[in-house]
């Protein structure tokens, strides 16, 4: 079975991504396949590399980017959310004339339409901090 | 094709969530047969003469008024929520059809894919 996965809290300030990540490691040991995880809302800060937690806490943004290049996964981080909450791609730092880029690479900025293509193509959408 | 349900269930200003929730059914509605739900304090998302002026928040309820130009004419909320906000069918931006507990449970079977915002 397809799924499609959605994260709307952000790390450390929500159990969301963990919660996702964890769903998303189960799904793939079952044998199942995943179409896409997308991050709205406060999930976009998911894939700030700027953050830098504590060291007996988990890396989330990592652990997520390990999985992903292990699975060959789509992490999309929606562009609206990510531009008024101060996550952005090299592109889109320079469009804005902003000095710093903080997505890391492994997450791709793109738009609402992956939401809603995931929600239509995938056997089941699953949606965490909602 | 599938069916989208959205289902907006936060209040309007509080977190920007409720705002987000409807780029994604204005987005949704480029794509698919969407249909929108409002329930529990969303319903106050669709609250007539909304003033954001001293918040700094957008006011984006607004926008509601443009769901129709997008092709999403099937907005539904609980008729239970309503009457348990104090609010009337005629306080709201929009037309909107109320909906007896049976038939949102209804509602929410009969669609292929449910948006929670």
């Amino acid at each position: 079975m397809k799924f499609a996965i959605v994260v709307y809290g952000a790390p450390y300030s929500h159990q969301a991504p963990l919660s996702a990540f964890y769903f998303a490691k189960a799904v793939l040991d079952q044998g199942h396949e995943i179409y896409r995880v997308f991050f709205y809302h406060d999930g976009v800060y998911t894939g700030n590399e700027a953050i830098a937690p504590p060291q007996d806490e988990p890396d989330i943004r990592q652990m997520w980017s390990s999985l992903a290049a292990a699975n060959q996964i789509e992490l999309i981080v929606c562009i609206a959310s990510a531009l008024r909450r101060g996550v952005l791609d090299r592109t889109e730092a320079d469009r804005y004339e902003k000095s710093n880029a903080n997505l890391d690479s492994s997450f791709t900025i793109s738009g609402l339409g992956q939401l809603i293509d995931a929600g239509l193509n995938a056997d089941r959408l699953v949606t965490f901090g909602a | 094709m599938k069916t989208l349900l959205f289902v907006h269930t936060c209040s309007p200003h509080g977190s920007i969530k409720a705002q987000e929730g409807l780029d994604a059914l204005l987005m949704g509605s480029a794509f698919a047969d969407c249909s929108a739900l409002f329930l529990g304090d969303g319903i106050l998302q669709l609250l007539k003469n909304q003033d954001t002026q001293q918040t700094g928040q957008k006011n984006f309820s607004l926008t509601f008024a443009a769901l129709r130009d997008y092709g999403v004419d099937k907005v539904f909320c609980s008729k239970a929520h309503l009457l348990s906000h104090a609010i009337n069918e005629s306080d709201l931006v929009i037309d909107v059809t109320a909906l007896e507990d049976k038939d949102v449970a209804a509602l929410l079977a009969s669609n292929d894919v449910i948006l929670n915002f």
